[in-house]
């Protein structure tokens, strides 16, 4: 018999839907970006039904504009970013710091209502006709000509915008006022320096974004012209706005990912993280860089060849943090004790695809090469591999790793590893072609095209029915190991974070005595011992 | 009267207050941006229309607008000086502080609508009756959306504060706070001190240029 833990604790309905139980309000947000994802992943999957022939024979030029916009907009604002925040963050930050809650329980509950509702405000905005701005909703086209539900689905995103801000404030204060006895900045796992860096960028970005889409929200209903060139409005403003928030939301899709791959590399290498300094500040470097290059999404909007100079040398100095992390796992792998269990197959994935995503990155960074590739399947595949191959997998490495303290039961570990494998395979099948694509000069957002690029368009379909299947797998084995999986321990992985030395699944309170924390967060040695921070 | 306890998250008061503090400091931080986001547009707008933007500006009401800014900081000294009070556990005054505190806040909303209910009289209101003449029509156009954008969600922050503030004040009548307990009052007063600073800002910005020459 388990004693009673935070999902036993009281089972009626009320007590899930007015929890303000961190835990169990990660377990709904999980719920909830899980039919996001789907969402988002149908219309993903008939794009590229539609992209198998050069013809437009499957849905109309103006159903297609919908279902991009769709699959952007659920993917980004209720699947990505609050991906492994709001789930695996809400569940694992108060345990990794060895308290009782987040710093504002009730908040955290209200953050996830907003999420749904501004959830269920988009969606409403697709079932009665969709919107074709793309998930950019640039101006005018936005305020002035687009025949879609611009104003119900900037009303969805900016409802949940406000979700996005609570959850980051949340953090930081957690972070800040909340960490057990003894555990000291530098003591703090990797994942959470990063989710602070996260926090810090929802909790700075997100207000602009706000504003930007309330302005855009009025100038639709009211025609008040703030970005009608007509009026002495101007288009290019918006993008600057838009970008302002955008380009630091990849880095909030972005970040997360890499705190998960940082605890994973160390766990399954049996080794502390190599440089954990390093890998540390970089988070914060990139939150902080991130603010000034969101020009570079700007290069051929008619923006000054002065400000392309800079925002192009910023871009740059990113990929000097990124490569630190990336050179950090490699080295903290080197001599490891390394086993191959799923999680480590993720975050191996992460570490070779972001590598791709990020260098491309650096191609669009240079001005001349951009110019070239802009708006084409390049920057598709680029993007792709950051978020999908970098972010999607990371959250599913995470969510493998943290699965046997979240539910109390061990996943199946050959169907996850085939899984990773296949998503690995899937992924690099569908996305790879399209860097091939966009040198050609496939444009993003057309649904037909030259018959001579089919070959790349079917491979990358064929690709993404595999990817499809891979995701799918997951909701099926973990789904069956709720029930029918077997008990996990307090620690499986052996590892050395506060998480592991509470029962799994934790009571409700988390910690039956407040840890004190006595050293660093990954203290293994090579036989493969490990020593827990408050050990 | 009950001795105050910490939320079961926090270890002490000390920490709760702490918590408390830094949320509500982290809050204004994406308040600022909030704003920021409209007064860059704004100042970009006013870069590029000097000459229209200070026309329009001088349409506004600066009387109301400055008796106004004199009506919110006074606000903001009397919050300051109930939580002081109410840290000295001088329930009374300090309740009594913060409903004036809240009652000046209305008197802002009024002259706030006096002042909207002059400019839709004078055809000052995009999208419901603009209408203005001459060769500036389309800068004084763009300046009066971003005044009512501006003053409109200033406007709504100070309404909800005038909530805050008389609950808290409720509170305060109640004796739930004291030199140990005073959390929800501290953030309270941050937040009210914070919409008085935006309106110190939107006055400079909204009210002033235009008027020195």
């Amino acid at each position: 018999m388990t004693a009673r833990n935070y999902l036993t604790e009281d089972n009626s309905l009320s007590s899930w839907f007015f929890t303000t139980d961190h835990k169990r309000v990660a377990v709904l947000y999980a719920a909830g970006i899980t039919l996001f994802f789907f969402i988002g992943g149908a219309a993903a999957t008939i794009i590229r039904l539609e992209l198998a022939t050069p013809q437009g024979d499957l849905v109309t030029s103006d159903v297609y504009n919908r279902l991009f916009t769709i699959h952007g907009v659920v993917m980004v604002w209720f699947f990505l970013i609050p991906s492994i925040p709001s789930t695996l963050g809400n569940f694992v930050v108060p345990l990794m710091i060895g308290a009782r809650d987040l710093a504002f329980p009730r908040l955290n509950l209200t953050s996830w209502y907003l999420f749904m509702l501004g959830g269920f405000v988009t969606l409403y905005a697709v079932f009665v006709g969709g919107i074709d701005t793309g998930w950019t909703f640039y101006t005018p086209f936005s305020t002035m000509y687009s025949n879609g539900h611009v104003v119900l689905a900037v009303t969805g995103v900016f409802i949940a915008g406000f979700s996005s801000i609570l959850t980051g404030l949340n953090f930081i204060v957690t972070i800040h006022c909340l960490r057990a006895p003894g555990l000291t900045w530098y003591r703090l796992p990797l994942f959470l320096w990063s989710l602070y860096a996260t926090s810090v960028i929802l909790a700075l970005a997100t207000p602009v974004l706000a504003m930007t889409l309330l302005l855009v929200a009025l100038d639709r209903l009211f025609g008040i012209g703030i970005f009608d060139p007509a009026r002495g409005g101007d288009p290019l403003l918006f993008q600057h706005l838009f970008w302002f928030y955008s380009h630091p939301a990849v880095y909030i899709m972005i970040l997360p990912g890499m705190g998960v791959v940082s605890e994973l590399v160390s766990v399954y290498s049996r080794k502390t993280v190599f440089g954990y300094k390093f890998v540390a500040w970089s988070a914060i470097a990139i939150a902080g860089v991130g603010f000034f290059v969101w020009g570079h999404h700007m290069f051929v909007s008619g923006q000054s060849p002065f400000a392309g100079l800079v925002f192009s040398f910023m871009s740059f100095i990113v990929a000097v943090p990124s490569a630190i992390k990336v050179f950090n796992w490699t080295a903290t792998m080197h001599k490891g004790f390394i086993r191959f269990d799923a999680p480590m197959l993720y975050a191996l994935a992460f570490i070779g695809l972001f590598t791709i995503g990020g260098l491309t990155g650096l191609f669009l960074a240079c001005l001349a090469y951009d110019v070239y590739v802009t708006d084409t399947y390049f920057v598709v595949a680029h993007f792709h591999y950051i978020m999908v191959g970098g972010m999607v997998t990371a959250y599913f490495g995470g969510l493998h790793y943290w699965w046997p303290k979240i539910t109390g039961r061990m996943y199946p570990e050959y169907w996850a590893r085939a899984a990773a494998i296949l998503i690995f395979f899937g992924f690099n099948m569908t996305f790879f072609p399209q860097f091939i694509l966009g040198i050609l000069g496939m444009p993003r957002r057309y649904h037909i095209y030259p018959p001579e690029f089919q070959v790349w368009h079917v491979m990358s379909s064929v690709g993404a029915s595999i990817l499809a299947v891979a995701y799918l797998l997951p909701l099926f084995y973990l789904g069956w190991s709720m029930f029918f999986g077997k008990r996990a321990p307090s620690n499986p992985w052996q590892a050395t974070g506060l998480e592991w030395q509470t029962p799994s699944p934790p009571p409700s309170h988390n910690f039956a005595a407040t840890p004190v924390v006595k050293r660093n967060p990954y203290d293994y040695s090579l036989k493969g011992e490990a020593r827990p921070q408050n050990a | 009267m009950p001795e105050a306890q910490p939320a079961f998250q926090f270890v002490d008061l000390r920490q709760q207050q702490q918590t408390a503090q830094l949320g509500m400091w982290t809050f204004i931080a994406t308040e600022v941006l909030f704003f920021g986001g409209l007064i860059l547009a704004y100042c970009v707008y006013r870069t590029g229309n000097p000459d229209g933007f200070a026309e329009a500006a001088r349409h506004t009401k600066i009387v109301i607008g400055a008796i106004n800014t004199g009506v919110l900081l006074t606000s903001s000294f009397l919050v300051a000086w109930a939580v002081t009070v109410a840290r000295l556990r001088q329930s009374g005054i300090a309740s009594v502080l913060l409903w004036l505190a809240a009652l000046l806040g209305l008197g802002f909303l009024a002259l706030k609508g006096i002042e909207y209910a002059i400019e839709y009289h004078e055809h000052l209101v995009p999208a419901l009756n603009f209408a203005y003449g001459g060769p500036n029509a389309a800068s004084v156009y763009l300046f009066f959306c971003f005044y009512f954008i501006a003053t409109g969600l200033h406007a709504l922050h100070v309404a909800i504060g005038i909530v805050v503030l008389a609950v808290i004040g409720r509170q305060a009548r109640r004796g739930l706070y004291s030199d140990r307990y005073h959390a929800p009052a501290t953030v309270a007063a941050l937040y009210w001190h914070f919409v008085d600073v935006v309106w110190v800002f939107l006055f400079a910005l909204i009210y002033l240029p235009g008027r020195a020459s």
